[in-house]
């Protein structure tokens, strides 16, 4: 029997990326539902009552929420091909360890107060830029953070790049200056065709952002 | 105990996180060395194996560290395969597991830590977000016991179970002296009241409870803590 995979999505959001690039990875044909944020589909109210938020996997008509949980089922799931979580169970310790981190540290509002463009900018582009520093270094001289291929991690960390030319053009600072290994692992992971096709064009982020602004009243 | 599968938790009594991880060790039967950190004074290990967050709780197997609580939770339970099994093995259920355990442990314990270092109107605002939380969460786990209230006999402790236990218990006259009212209302919330009375009651849980006013005593200190700290 077929399987029936819809994902409901929103095409600037990174924790949706997330979602794409695994489902990329193993090869597995569905369907992407986009939703408006501010028109939320009855669909999506449905599927994920308890958040309202996207990303939402259907898999046969049964919903997952969750950016991370849902990686981690589609590993768990398709397990046949391209495994994003190592099997050591050290090793996938220290996957999880650092995909939180990265939750908590990287997606965790620090973006949002770089291009709200606020008096605490200068504090969150310091912020930005330690907790980046510190994932460089776990990253070190590997291709990958999964070591030879793409793994947990760096489905984890990939999405948040489209936003950086976003962040620099708000916040007036160059992340490659002092993260450059991260820009260069960032541009190996496109060369995959499941990151290249999850990524948005940074510059129609950095537009998604102008029209979000102005609808805040911040511009 | 040999070098073969040596394990050490670092660990203070009063955190709810390190404590989920002993009782982990406990339930799965794994012997382990405990060390009791002073969070005034850390231990130069724990800065050592901890050296991103620098708290406790931190597992230390065959000198290899994992730090984190659910982390370490699911690495317990990958490497010593042994019942109880922390997560079920159908993925739709394993995903439902992990939902809750990140919705307890992002949510709820935020809106009670904010209840327990706060005062005024802040307090009153993260106790009607903690309630909200709470009527979430009994509605949630309705998927979790199909048929009702759980049950003591051959209960399988599992992820939720151990981060649900070790923040929120049904002890309701603690409650009412530390915060003048009941967190866990069994006229409210009855699924998870009942849900917490059994967990409460299985015989490794009791004889890890310090006594009420031992646990009195710990709210009270941390409370004044932070209302003291937020004034400086």
């Amino acid at each position: 029997m077929e399987d029936e995979v819809v994902l409901l999505d929103f095409w600037p959001s990174s924790f949706a990326m997330r979602v794409k690039i695994a489902l990329g990875e193993k090869g597995i044909k569905y369907e992407c539902k986009q939703e408006d944020l501010f028109n939320k589909s009855p669909l999506l109210l449905e599927m994920n009552p308890i958040h309202k938020k996207i990303p939402v996997l259907i898999h046969n008509g049964k919903p997952i929420s969750e950016s991370l949980v849902i990686v981690q089922y589609i590993d768990y799931v398709w397990n046949h091909k391209s495994p994003l979580l190592p099997s050591d169970p050290y090793q996938r310790s220290q996957a999880l360890f650092w995909a939180d981190y990265i939750d908590k540290k990287i997606y965790g509002g620090v973006g949002k107060r770089i291009w709200m463009g606020k008096e605490d900018q200068e504090e969150a582009k310091e912020e930005l830029m330690q907790s980046l520093k510190t994932v460089e270094v776990v990253l070190g001289d590997k291709l990958y953070f999964g070591g030879e291929s793409i793994g947990y991690v760096d489905v984890a960390l990939v999405p948040f790049t489209s936003w950086f030319y976003t962040f620099e053009t708000c916040g007036n600072f160059s992340i490659e200056a002092r993260c450059p290994n991260i820009i260069s692992w960032a541009k190996r992971c496109k060369e995959n065709e499941s990151v290249s096709k999850a990524l948005p064009d940074p510059r129609e982020v950095y537009g998604y952002v102008l029209q979000l602004k102005k609808r805040l009243g911040l511009e | 105990m040999g070098e073969e599968n040596k394990v050490v938790l670092h660990g203070m009594w009063i955190s709810p996180y390190s404590k989920r991880v002993e009782l982990a060790l406990k339930f799965k039967g794994i012997p382990f060395e405990y060390v009791e950190e002073d969070l005034q004074n850390k231990s130069p290990q724990l800065l050592q194996y901890n050296p991103v967050h620098k708290k406790v709780p931190v597992l230390v197997h065959n000198g290899k560290p994992i730090a984190e609580s659910i982390v370490i939770l699911e690495y317990i339970d990958e490497t010593w395969k042994n019942q109880p099994r922390f997560l079920p093995q159908d993925p739709y259920k394993r995903a439902k597991v992990r939902f809750w355990t990140s919705f307890v442990q992002q949510q709820l314990c935020e809106s009670l830590l904010t209840v327990i270092k706060t005062d005024g109107e802040v307090q009153q605002k993260a106790f009607g977000n903690l309630f909200e939380k709470l009527e979430v969460l009994e509605e949630g786990i309705k998927e979790i016991f199909p048929d009702g209230n759980p049950c003591i006999g051959n209960y399988n402790i599992g992820l939720l179970d151990l981060v649900m236990l070790s923040m929120f218990s049904p002890n309701n006259k603690i409650q009412e002296e530390v915060f003048g009212m009941k967190i866990i209302d069994p006229e409210k919330t009855p699924l998870i009241f009942s849900w917490l009375t059994v967990l409460h009651q299985l015989p490794l849980v009791k004889e890890s409870t310090p006594p009420d006013d031992k646990v009195v005593a710990i709210f009270k200190f941390v409370r004044e803590n932070a209302l003291k700290s937020s004034l400086a």
